[in-house]
């Protein structure tokens, strides 16, 4: 039989291979996922303000920052179950349901805020647990459960408004996201620190919690992750659960933006949200990236929108320009996945 | 051959009594013993069909038998999951090789179980103690010796198939068990890393664990094991050591071109009781 002897030479010989200049990059692509999709952001910050000198003033940041808003608040939701390799394509209609209910509430039947806001906020929990439930006890695809509620909840919230919009008085509770802060030109509302702030919660729960741990395990092999003790089905419908409490607070932060409640507002903030986590560096093939790049690919989505406007660009080419960055996207995901040992 | 340690009295750590298995018509276990006792690697060999998968998925928990015992330092046990067999200290690695590919060596190490800080980070904002568990990783990744893991950090994904599997079987050890089921933990590997993996088990051996090292590899089985229980046909056929018998003839017994008894009645024995002494010996597999 053959003698192994191994000395700590023959394993660095053994890792040495992988010291290329390509190699490199790729390993710190792989350890930092948000790291392109900043470049990225930079890069189109530096040229649309070259375009236009109006990008980088300070109304102009605000009301990008104000833009990104909901749909970044709403892909801290998406990206959870993303990472668990699945998707929620009926995210934004959940949104625009609870957001409905919390306005309508008030409005029709006088409720007051904090009950409305709790009611709506309890309609977005139990809408996404459903989709967790119809996820992991009958064991559906993730896109199939959310295409068929994504119908479901979208009729039921055209159905309970009843072809109405609503519109609140500002001063209210529920309008209160909207409320700007700030002074000297830079105006952020109270939406957009709430965001913030779930970006901050949730980098958080992910990166220094066990949940935060298993979520990942669980996305990435969910067969490794049972073998090693890991009860993954609580984890998958627990990743719906805590992303329905984020639709819910989006909800709010969507009352504020528009100052009511609009059945038809939400209409492309499902795909919106998608698009920003897949921006972001984050794998659809779940267990793989950082929240952070959802919040960074939610701002180059509107950076392309209103960099390209101020340029005077057609806004058709703005969607192109968005598609052409999600492709470019899943292929850096693709080519970070691909590891060769 | 250097015994683990010299104990006085032997207890087998494992003890499979009489196990069967049907799966409709299909025989898997027809009632199997088997004893494993502590410090010793004890190989299963068996041409596909022979009941090794059954057997093992048995004392790991991911099945549970027809009929027959499961004894853990004696006492009767019943698994209903691998959680439990995990609780019970048997851990097993999989062919599969259950780590999670994006995370590092210290996460896979502790999944499932890991650490939280003290005070109210842990126990109220559920902070990991990721510093305290990358440094129990490392102290134990070079207590067992294992030099080719260099960075903690690393994720498992960019290490290699026999680092990998280095760092599977290490979390089996990580956590005081008394029992590790090796499924074929050098089937995909080249030499050097199948030297670093069995050299592992001695490790692992020396540490006292009972190991069970399912394997068609006979050269491997031969090298790193001292007793070799060998399955046919749903039925154990008998325990044989590497002294006792040689690779030909072990092979011919798990095929049925002989039986023990014909092919050196009673040597095995003898051979056994360096390992085991003072221990009734003759795992009563031999018919």
């Amino acid at each position: 039989m053959t003698q192994v002897v191994e000395e700590p030479g023959t394993a660095e010989e053994l890792l040495r291979p992988r010291d290329t200049p390509g190699r490199r990059i790729h390993d710190v692509l792989h350890r930092l996922p948000w790291l392109s999709p900043l470049i990225v952001l930079i890069l189109a910050c530096i040229v649309f303000g070259l375009a236009n000198s109006r990008f980088f003033r300070l109304e102009n940041i605000s009301i990008i920052l104000q833009q990104t808003a909901v749909v970044g608040s709403l892909a801290v939701g998406q990206t959870l179950i993303i990472l668990t390799a699945g998707i929620d394509l009926s995210i934004g209609a959940v949104m625009v349901l609870a957001s409905l209910v919390m306005a309508k509430l008030v409005n029709d039947n006088g409720a007051p805020g904090i009950l409305a806001l709790l009611a709506g906020f309890v309609v977005a929990l139990v809408a996404e647990t459903i989709n967790g439930v119809l996820v992991t006890r009958i064991k559906l695809p993730p896109f199939i459960v959310t295409l068929g509620t994504l119908s479901i909840y979208t009729a039921l919230t055209l159905i309970y408004a009843g072809g109405q919009t609503i519109s609140l008085n500002p001063g209210g509770l529920l309008t209160w996201t909207g409320q700007t802060i700030g002074g000297g030109g830079f105006n952020i509302t109270v939406g957009v620190l709430m965001m913030l702030l779930l970006y901050a919660i949730f980098a958080y729960v992910l990166q220094q919690t066990a949940w935060g741990r298993h979520l990942y395990a669980t996305g990435d092999d969910p067969e490794a992750a049972r073998l090693a003790g890991i009860n993954t089905n609580r984890v998958l419908l627990s990743a719906y659960v805590v992303a329905g409490a984020v639709v819910g607070i989006t909800a709010w932060i969507l009352i504020g933006r528009i100052n009511g409640a609009d059945p038809n507002a939400g209409l492309n903030a499902n795909l919106e949200s998608i698009t920003a986590v897949v921006i972001g560096g984050t794998s659809l093939f779940g267990g793989r990236g950082a929240i952070i790049g959802s919040l960074i690919g939610a701002l180059i989505v509107q950076v392309f929108n209103n960099g390209l406007a101020l340029a005077g660009v057609d806004p058709n080419y703005q969607v192109l320009a968005i598609g052409v960055l999600v492709i470019a996207a899943v292929a850096a995901d693709q080519w970070i996945r691909s590891v060769k040992s | 051959m250097t015994t683990a340690s010299p104990s006085t009295e032997r207890r087998p750590v494992l003890q499979a009594r009489g196990l069967v298995k049907t799966f409709g018509h299909v025989v898997g276990l027809a009632g199997v013993d088997m004893d494993l006792y502590s410090g010793e690697v004890l190989a299963v060999i068996g041409d596909n069909g022979a009941g090794k998968s059954t057997l093992i998925k048995c004392l790991s928990g991911a099945m549970t038998p027809d009929a027959g015992e499961i004894l853990v330092d004696g006492q009767p046990v019943s698994f209903r999951s691998t959680q439990e067999a995990r609780e019970a200290g048997i851990e097993t690695v999989y062919q599969t090789l259950a780590v999670a590919p994006a995370l590092d060596i210290a996460s896979n190490l502790f999944l499932a179980r890991e650490e939280r800080r003290a005070g109210f980070l842990g126990s109220v904002l559920r902070m990991l103690d990721t510093g305290g568990m990358r440094r129990k990783s490392k102290e134990f990744i070079d207590e067992l010796g294992i030099r080719t893991l260099q960075n903690i950090n690393q994720s498992v994904e960019t290490l290699s198939g026999g680092q990998r599997q280095v760092v599977a079987v290490a979390r089996t050890a990580a956590f005081g068990s008394k029992v590790v089921i090796l499924d074929e933990p050098t089937a995909a590997l080249g030499v050097r890393e199948t030297g670093q993996v069995l050299r592992l088990i001695r490790d692992l051996r020396k540490r006292g664990m009972g190991i069970i090292l399912i394997s068609h590899n006979m050269p491997n089985v031969f090298e790193v094991a001292d007793r070799i229980h060998i399955q046919r046909l749903g039925r154990g056929a008998g325990v044989i050591t590497p002294q006792s018998h040689t690779p030909a003839e072990a092979v011919a017994i798990m095929t049925g071109a002989t039986t023990l008894d014909a092919a050196e009645p009673g040597t095995d024995q003898a051979a056994a009781s360096g390992r085991a002494q003072g221990a009734p010996t003759g795992p009563s597999a031999q018919r």
